[in-house]
């Protein structure tokens, strides 16, 4: 009973998850790639919520690691003999060779964690604002490169020619992935020592646990996560360095807030909710049941609903709480007699 | 190597303390330190950091290209962008901040974004009316054309920048130093909760920053519109997270550092503009943004404050 009641908060977003997965089978190609584009949302703030969730400090920076693995997965695996077409000046081993689906998508997750490790070292140390400040300014620096650099990626084209092999099943299976990972860490000891850290630092340095080192392995883990959401994404979009900047670090954070921004079901509910919304009305602006939206009317619905969201309910959706059976399962009698 | 750098540096040190960098580096500055203000004065009594600030703008901007698309004088147009600016910085704080004014940092910040998305998705609905990207706002124009001091070219528009960048900043310091609101705004910035218990009251405050801040960005809107006549929905984005980036590395606990940060970073940013060489320009952001990480690494309290952090003991 007890192992059942453990894993609760872990099989909740799963279910989430298959059924957005199952749902999308049921629609054409051109509805379908809305529930594709919800899932690989779902892996990206599951990454952003594997960091700030847990360490209670706000990234701006984590976009940055999912361009880094978009490009890491995008230029690897564009077939070599497209590549002098698209991306004619890349080094050398980029240029010659070439990578298959999942290689790709590991390989996104290991450089997305490998430069979150190393961004992370020194500011790890930051706090508040200016830690803020400073995972924005990684995001500024890497997309400045990634948009002039052409020796590692297309510059400022989109990616062409990348195999499209992110569909349904696998932007499922890559969220369930990122979400298991994510609990995994969460109830590991790492990951209930920076919790600890989150909600009473110097308690937590009284007990010996090093606030710096836990952050930096939250940073590093969610930066491999993001790396792979971003492998996920070029993998299901042709995108360009304008893809992965400004917007998305936004809509990601505002999908983690909205959902909760403490809890693992928050992130995934913020994601499916606010992308399921944004799906809708998109369809609504193209004329849907005799509702017809102008353009560009969809962005200013959404924006209206998420302040309005966060006015009404500012610890989120799901008040940043996990899912749990406790008070459908237990009588009140027992709750207290536990406590 | 180091022979290659240190004449890349030297090149650079000989551009950058050309006059006219120095000029343009002080204009850039002046402007981004009243946007500082703006953002500074709104963080003192609210401890909220207003991301939206840069729509503020751009929607003050709109309003001038609105009057000078029907041809209205130049005041009238001044007038509609500071009644538009100040009318919605109030509209901002009645609907959104003061509901959410107990809540943590991350949940007033990400209500600021969605506010900036919805102003912004406003603009481009307007912007988009027509088929041209964009609304023109010229009727200052003639700011932009040069006057030549001592072989220097100085636009009109950075003299005006500086002067009313001074005559704010001074204006201001004699209303925080010398009127009853302003010394409730300081003692609500120093601790909100005393300040209330001595009965400061907490919206008149408030709302009497939110009105400055409104103030400046209208001012800030008809500079920028000197310099970019071209409005679109992302006017003023880019320079309103340079500031708030200069903000933070300034030291946002005090107006003052806040408002060099400011200064500083628009100051770095037309050095760095003026003095890069040209096939480094494109790398501007990185050097400007590889700078804010070294000083927020040796200064994570501020660049422009006294003494470390209070630190928490148990």
């Amino acid at each position: 009973m007890r192992r059942v009641r453990t894993t609760v908060p872990l099989a909740f977003p799963l279910a989430l998850v298959v059924a957005t997965g199952v749902l999308g089978t049921f629609f054409d190609r051109s509805t379908e790639i809305y529930f594709i584009n919800s899932l690989v949302s779902v892996s990206m703030v599951v990454a952003l919520y594997v960091f700030v969730g847990n360490s209670g400090v706000l990234s701006f920076g984590h976009m940055s690691f999912v361009a880094i693995g978009a490009w890491t997965a995008g230029v690897l695996s564009v077939p070599v003999e497209e590549k002098p077409a698209t991306m004619p000046s890349l080094f050398g081993f980029l240029g010659d060779s070439t990578v298959g689906n999942i290689p790709s998508l590991l390989l996104a997750a290991l450089v997305g964690g490998v430069f979150a490790l190393v961004a992370g070292l020194p500011l790890m140390r930051l706090s508040g604002l200016a830690a803020g400040i400073a995972t924005f300014a990684v995001l500024e620096i890497t997309s400045n490169i990634l948009r002039y650099y052409e020796k590692i990626g297309p510059g400022l084209n989109v990616f062409s020619s990348v195999p499209e092999t992110t569909d349904l099943q696998q932007a499922a299976i890559g969220a369930a992935v990122a979400i298991l990972v994510a609990f995994g860490y969460q109830v590991s000891r790492f990951g209930r020592q920076l919790r600890a850290a989150r909600d009473d630092a110097p308690a937590a340095r009284a007990v010996g646990i090093s606030v710096y080192r836990q952050r930096l392995i939250a940073f590093a883990l969610s930066g491999a996560l993001a790396g792979f959401a971003g492998g996920l994404y070029v993998h299901f979009l042709p995108i360009n360095v304008d893809a992965v900047y400004l917007d998305l670090t936004f809509l990601t954070l505002a999908m983690l807030v909205v959902g909760g921004m403490t809890s693992l079901w928050g992130a995934v509910v913020g994601a499916l909710a606010v992308s399921g919304l944004d799906s809708v009305l998109a369809e609504a602006e193209n004329g849907l049941g005799g509702i017809d939206l102008p353009a560009g009317s969809r962005t200013i619905v959404v924006g209206a609903l998420m302040a309005l969201v966060l006015i009404l309910r500012p610890e989120g959706i799901t008040g940043g709480r996990e899912v749990r059976l406790g008070p459908l399962l237990r009588s009140r009698s027992q709750k207290e007699g536990a406590a | 190597m180091s022979g290659l750098l240190a004449s890349g540096l030297t090149d650079f040190l000989r551009s950058a303390v050309d006059p006219q960098v120095q000029v343009d580096a002080i204009g850039i500055g002046a402007v981004y330190a009243l946007m500082a203000v703006g953002i500074g004065l709104v963080f003192g009594v609210l401890r909220l950091v207003n991301f939206a600030y840069g729509q503020l703008v751009m929607a003050g901007a709109f309003a001038l290209a609105f009057a000078s698309d029907r041809d209205w004088p130049v005041w009238g147009g001044i007038v509609l962008c500071f009644a538009v600016v100040i009318a919605l910085s109030m509209a901002m704080e009645r609907v959104v901040f003061r509901p959410l004014r107990t809540q943590s940092a991350a949940t007033m910040l990400v209500a600021t974004f969605a506010v900036a998305f919805l102003l912004q998705a406003i603009a481009l609905v307007i912007d988009q009316r027509d088929d041209t990207l964009g609304e023109p706002a010229a009727s200052l124009a003639r700011l932009n054309l040069p006057w030549v001091i001592f072989g220097t070219d100085v636009r009109k528009i950075t003299v005006v920048a500086i002067v009313t960048a001074a005559v704010c900043l001074l204006a201001l310091v004699l209303f925080l130093e010398r009127t009853t609101v302003g010394l409730q705004m300081r003692a609500a910035a120093m601790d909100f909760q005393t300040a209330r218990l001595l009965g400061v009251r907490a919206n008149r405050v408030i709302g009497s920053a939110v009105f400055l801040s409104g103030v400046l960005a209208a001012i800030v809107a008809v500079m920028l519109t000197v310099q970019q006549p071209l409005v679109t929905s992302t006017f003023a984005l880019r320079e309103t997270i340079v500031v708030l980036a200069g903000v933070v590395v300034g030291g946002m606990n005090r107006l003052l550092s806040a408002t060099l940060g400011g200064f500083a970073i628009g100051y770095a940013s037309g050095l760095l503009g003026g003095a890069l060489p040209t096939e480094q320009s494109q790398y501007l952001p990185s050097f400007l943004f590889g700078l804010v990480i070294l000083t927020l690494l040796v200064r994570p309290a501020g660049l422009f404050t006294r003494g470390g952090g209070p630190v928490e003991r148990v």
